[in-house]
């Protein structure tokens, strides 16, 4: 029992990675009818955002420390970070200790400029292209950031730990009256489910409550009649691709701590974001939310060894094999609506 | 002739002579020059350029004529791959048992995959293929180690049965061959500054695409081929008129899928080894690249794509830092530096930067990519003739 | 750097300390020693484009080189038919010298068998020998070898192995195997994984408690075969305490005595040209470079028939490991083996590992035949 309570916890905070992603694809399909294959590559930006903030905040410089010899016997030179000394030694430490949420403040204006041009620049003339067109520029974008990543920050993953307060792990188990020690869980995986819900809840209510997301669903549900109305339709839809962008690169940001970011992760999480998509109906926002959160749980209950022992290998293509029943069968996802591309 | 009309007859022609003469077209550059290092005229990368080109004309078959985008493809020419070298630790070092199974491996393994994916078509039908590319990709890597050799691949040992072949004297593994005739052998003609080899590998990979590139002639000007290009155009109208598009489909994947795997059977014939990295769905995303920056749709354009890419990856990436420092060495300290430092990016390691952004700017501006640039600046000299020959307008008559 | 100290230049490096005096820094039988690069990705595949465009285009005679495992077979299988010379770079499977030895293949690195014969008897020293373990294995070649000589050389000392599962070598989220260890009855978990995984597998795995949990009334513990100091670093405050085994470390002379003569020498070189001390991977490397030139010296011929005859039963000393054979069963090199910790207040970037103990040649030393495979004859090439 505490065994499937703890996978499910797993994958709970798997599926938000994925729902956050998933949720930014969706919202781009619904809104501009684009397949963005760069949507990955977005998530990897973010997360390489926080990663530059932490080396901004630590930038140094050399002091020679005599007391100290390095592996070659020459005196130690140490790295003393500028904050230290603008902020005094303990103040200096406890920022760059938070660099992870800080890190949310820079993602922000950072994803929703490098979303806005992304969408002006580039995808604004290919809309009328083919999904085929749409899917091959995106994916040449997708490599293109990548390999200016992997320029730039090495090939190699780089770590980025989470703040001091939330290293370690909680005993859920006791918390919902279980024996002491049997189900425990790392502290910031369920911080970030919990800013992933948070952050899904903030798309939903801008949706749901706001007059410019009001806006956007009609534009959603028909777009040429909201131009008819006299609605600039097209600038709104530029900013919802920012909020998209945003968004996938916030999930990166808050994920650098549980998986340290590398150059392609971009693409791990590619494939399986638009199965994800796939599978939750292209074009339905709740369908993709819960169909991240349903696959994460799916791709950790797979990962359990009393499943791999009866199904050996199970644990890598079971995400796939999800896929292809949901688009043999119910080919408009979980929650599509129905006629939309269901050819 | 064979068929053909006078157009294309007279483009098989071209290309079996570029092709019986590329170890002298592809090695310009005399050997002791400084752009020796742009040479592309040995036996590895002759091999790899036909060998891809075969797989790029099979999935020009299904990209171009029907416009069906499969991200699948790695996984035929994996599975011929493995076919391939079991029937070379099986059966015999002899080449031609292995392509001839590769290629019907393949196409079994493309009729399942194929009658699955096609019940969907559009963005569905591509991530059903890259659903099955991943998981031939885990099978493979994982789960099948037996058959597939796990990560490290498969290849050819001292002691397999080979059933055909005689006892083996010496102590080493026999090389892949036809009738004695060895893959890796070359005959190396050295004339003036140049350095010229002509390898039997090469050679009999090249006969393949021949005949391989004469097949896909023939299916582009048959009735078939009009009807897989009429599914491009409208498939919903033609099921309305009463058509059933489904066997046409298939068949295109299944042919597809058979020249992935003949490309995948001759890749292991050159070099034993089948390693599971070739199933990944990025491989497939390679042959996509291929087929478009040549051009979709056109005869020439798969080819011609598949030989710019394997060019790039093997010169271009081989190009480090010291080799710009030497080039550049004329320039005083300070330019040499700043040059250097701004073209290393896109270079050696980088090169895939290099390939990302070309594959951008063919796709914006240049969606029939080479060959659509060929005409371009054909018309330019052609001015005197004012009805230009354009790529057929596919839009659907209202 | 080890072409530029073939070469006579740099400061000569460890050709000072090298027991056999036959290279005096003139190139090799008096040619100078060129050299390209290639990038093997990692992959079997790309790797062997690699190694045959350099063979075929560049003209090497010898290839040296690769991180992994599978690289080292796939390059191994190549130059044996190519004909040249394949000295192995980092890999640790016991195929590369067992099953899939082959003649024109060297190997200096240690391997599996080695690492497990090392590490059990100090594991069931400091944990006892009444503990049960619970194995991580990275689902590959290289994997699949460490397990089963952990498995083997500990269950001879009174261990029990728990269970045993497969991770997708591609893997980055190790949570959703970490997870059911700790109560899975076991109170040891050996995460065999290198690189990336070892990183992510043990930061999941002390993320989830297990460095601080107690198991079957003892601390719970954390092993992990393969060390290496990046990956040490990678994982930063996580490796404390963690008992494994390398080939080498930059500070062996230092800390165990001037048997590994020539340790210092390199550190020396290598950190005055690149600012950073060496790996285990860089040692092993530059040994094997050093190691092929000294043998073509002494054969007299670049011809790798020569060549392996003189590398075969080659006895040496003075390259950071001790003194060392060159074993002509299956061209592996027999020496000392390192078991490290890592340590609990590090004095900065570099000084991760800490040496708990040597474990001698003698105490490493495998019987060639049990891991199968034939070296067949070597192949002069054309």
């Amino acid at each position: 029992m505490d065994q499937i309570i703890l996978q499910v916890l797993n994958g709970l905070d798997k599926g938000s990675a994925y729902a956050l992603i998933a949720l930014g694809l969706t919202l781009i399909f619904g809104t501009l009818g684009v397949v963005n294959f760069a949507h990955g590559a977005l998530f990897m930006l973010g997360a390489f955002c926080a990663i530059t903030f932490s080396r901004i905040l630590s930038l140094s410089h050399v002091v020679i420390d005599e007391t100290q010899k390095d592996f070659l016997g020459n005196p130690l030179k140490v790295d003393v970070p500028h904050i230290y000394d603008w902020f005094g030694e303990s103040a200096g430490q406890a920022i760059i200790n938070w660099s992870v949420p800080l890190a949310i403040l820079f993602a922000i204006p950072v994803m929703i400029i490098i979303g806005v041009i992304m969408e002006r620049g580039l995808i604004k003339h290919f809309y009328k292209r083919p999904h085929a067109d749409q899917i091959l520029v995106t994916f040449g974008l997708a490599i293109v950031l990548q390999e200016i990543v992997k320029y730039y920050f090495g090939a190699n993953q780089i770590p980025n730990p989470a703040p001091e307060a939330f290293i370690g792990s909680f005993d859920f188990g006791a918390a919902i009256g279980l024996k002491a020690g049997t189900i425990i869980y790392p502290y910031w995986r369920i911080v970030y489910f919990c800013f992933a819900m948070l952050l899904i809840g903030s798309v939903f209510a801008f949706l749901q409550f706001t007059t410019f997301g009001m806006v956007v669903r009609a534009g959603m549900a028909d777009r040429e009649t909201v131009e008819l109305l006299g609605i600039n339709i097209d600038k709104r839809f530029t900013i919802m691709f920012g909020v998209a962008a945003a968004v996938a690169g916030l999930a990166g940001v808050m994920y650098t701590p549980i998986n340290p970011p590398n150059y392609h992760m971009g693409m791990d999480f590619l494939v399986i974001s638009f199965v994800v998509v796939v599978v939750g109906g292209m074009g339905s926002l709740p369908g993709a939310v819960a169909a991240g959160l349903l696959l994460g749980i799916l791709e950790s209950f797979a990962s359990m060894r009393q499943v791999i022992e009866a199904l050996p290998g199970i644990n890598q293509v079971v995400i796939y094999l999800a896929a292809i029943v949901i688009l043999l069968t119910r080919p408009r996802g979980l929650m599509g609506r129905k006629g939309v591309m269901e050819d | 002739m064979l068929g053909l009309n006078r157009k294309d007859a007279s483009l098989l022609i071209i290309v079996a002579i570029l092709v019986a003469l590329a170890p002298v077209l592809l090695n310009p550059f005399p050997e002791q020059s400084g752009l020796a290092q742009f040479n592309a005229g040995y036996p590895d990368l002759m091999q790899r350029f036909v060998i891809f080109g075969i797989f790029a004309i099979g999935f020009n078959i299904l990209f171009g004529l029907t416009g069906y985008l499969s991200f699948g493809h790695a996984a035929f020419l994996g599975a011929g791959s493995y076919a391939g070298v079991w029937m070379l630790k099986l059966l015999t070092i002899n080449v031609i048992p292995a392509i001839i199974i590769s290629t019907a491996v393949a196409g079994i393994f493309a009729l399942i995959i194929g009658f699955i994916s096609l019940r969907r078509s559009g963005i569905y039908f591509s991530i059903l293929t890259l659903a099955f590319a991943q998981m031939s990709f885990a099978l493979a890597a994982s789960v099948l180690t037996p058959i597939t050799g796990g990560e490290t691949g498969l290849q050819t040992a001292l002691d397999d049965p080979r059933i055909l072949d005689g006892a083996n004297a010496t102590g080493n593994i026999p090389a892949p061959s036809i009738f004695g005739l060895q893959m890796g052998d070359s005959i190396q003609l050295s004339l003036g500054g140049w350095l010229w080899t002509f390898n039997v590998g090469y050679y009999l990979a090249a006969l393949v695409m021949l005949s391989a590139f004469y097949l896909a002639i023939r299916i582009f000007r048959s009735p078939f081929g009009i009807m897989l290009r009429a599914i491009k155009s409208n498939q919903q109208r033609l099921n309305y008129t009463g058509l059933n598009t489904k066997p046409y489909m298939l068949a295109c994947f299944v042919i597809s899928g058979m020249y992935a795997g003949l490309a995948g059977g001759l890749m292991v014939s050159m070099d034993p080894l089948a390693g599971a990295e070739r199933m990944q769905w990025t491989a497939s995303g390679e042959v996509v690249l291929m087929t478009i920056l040549g051009g979709v749709g056109t005869l020439i354009g798969p080819v011609l794509g598949a030989g710019l890419i394997k060019y790039f990856e093997n010169i271009f990436s081989k190009i480090n830092d010291n080799l710009l420092h030497k080039w550049f060495a004329f320039m005083p300290d300070g330019a040499e530096d700043f040059i250097v430092s701004i073209i290393y990016p896109f270079v050696g390691k980088g090169w895939h930067l290099t390939l990302g952004l070309i594959f951008m700017a063919v796709i914006i501006f240049l969606p029939g990519g080479l060959v659509e640039l060929g005409q371009k600046v054909a018309y330019i000299f052609k001015k005197k003739n004012p009805t230009p020959t354009s790529t057929p307008n596919t839009k659907p008559a209202e | 750097m080890a072409v530029e100290h073939l070469n006579g230049e740099g400061d000569g490096g460890m050709l000072q300390t090298f027991s056999s005096k036959a290279l005096d820094g003139t190139g090799i039988l008096g040619k100078k020693v060129e050299y390209v690069t290639g990038d093997t990705q990692t992959k079997p595949d790309a790797a062997r484009a690699s190694a045959r465009s350099m063979i075929e285009k560049d003209g090497a005679i010898m290839v040296t080189g690769g991180s992994s495992s599978g690289v080292a077979v796939a390059v191994q299988a190549l130059c044996q038919e190519a004909g040249i010379i394949f000295m192995a770079g980092l890999t640790h499977s016991n195929d590369t010298t067992g099953k899939d030895k082959k003649a024109n293949g060297f190997r200096h690195f240690f391997n599996s068998y080695m690492t497990g014969a090392a590490l059990a008897p100090v594991l069931a020293d400091r944990y006892g020998s009444d503990r049960k373990a619970y194995h991580l294995t990275a689902d590959y070649n290289w994997g699949y070898t460490t397990e089963e000589a952990v498995r083997n050389s500990t269950e001879a000392l009174g261990w029990e192995t728990v269970a045993a599962v497969k991770t997708p070598l591609s893997q980055t989220d190790f949570s959703s195997y970490v997870a059911p260890v700790l109560n899975s009855g076991a109170d040891v978990l050996v995460l065999n994984h290198y690189g990336g995984n070892m990183v992510n597998s043990l930061t999941s795995a002390v993320e989830f408690g297990l460095r601080a949990a107690q198991a079957n009334g003892k601390n719970f513990e954390i092993v992990v075969p393969l060390y290496s100091r990046l990956m040490a670093k990678g994982a930063g405050k996580n490796v404390a305490g963690i008992f494994g085994t390398t080939g080498w470390h930059w500070s062996l002379e230092n800390t165990a005595g001037s048997r590994y003569a020539g340790t210092n020498a390199f550190v020396k070189s290598f950190g005055e040209k690149y600012g950073f001390p060496p790996s285990q991977a860089a040692h092993t490397c530059y040994c094997q470079t050093l190691l092929y030139a000294d043998a073509v010296q002494r054969g007299g011929s670049f011809n790798p028939c020569s060549v392996i005859e003189a590398l075969e039963g080659f006895e040496f000393d003075g390259m950071g490991n001790g003194p060392t054979l060159y074993r002509a069963e299956d061209h592996q090199c027999i020496k000392d083996v390192l078991v490290v910790r890592g340590k609990e207040n590090p004095a900065n970037d570099f000084d991760l590992l800490e040496l708990v103990d040597v474990t001698p040649a003698e105490a490493v030393t495998f019987d060639p035949a049990i891991f199968g495979g034939e070296l067949g004859s070597c192949n002069p090439g054309a």
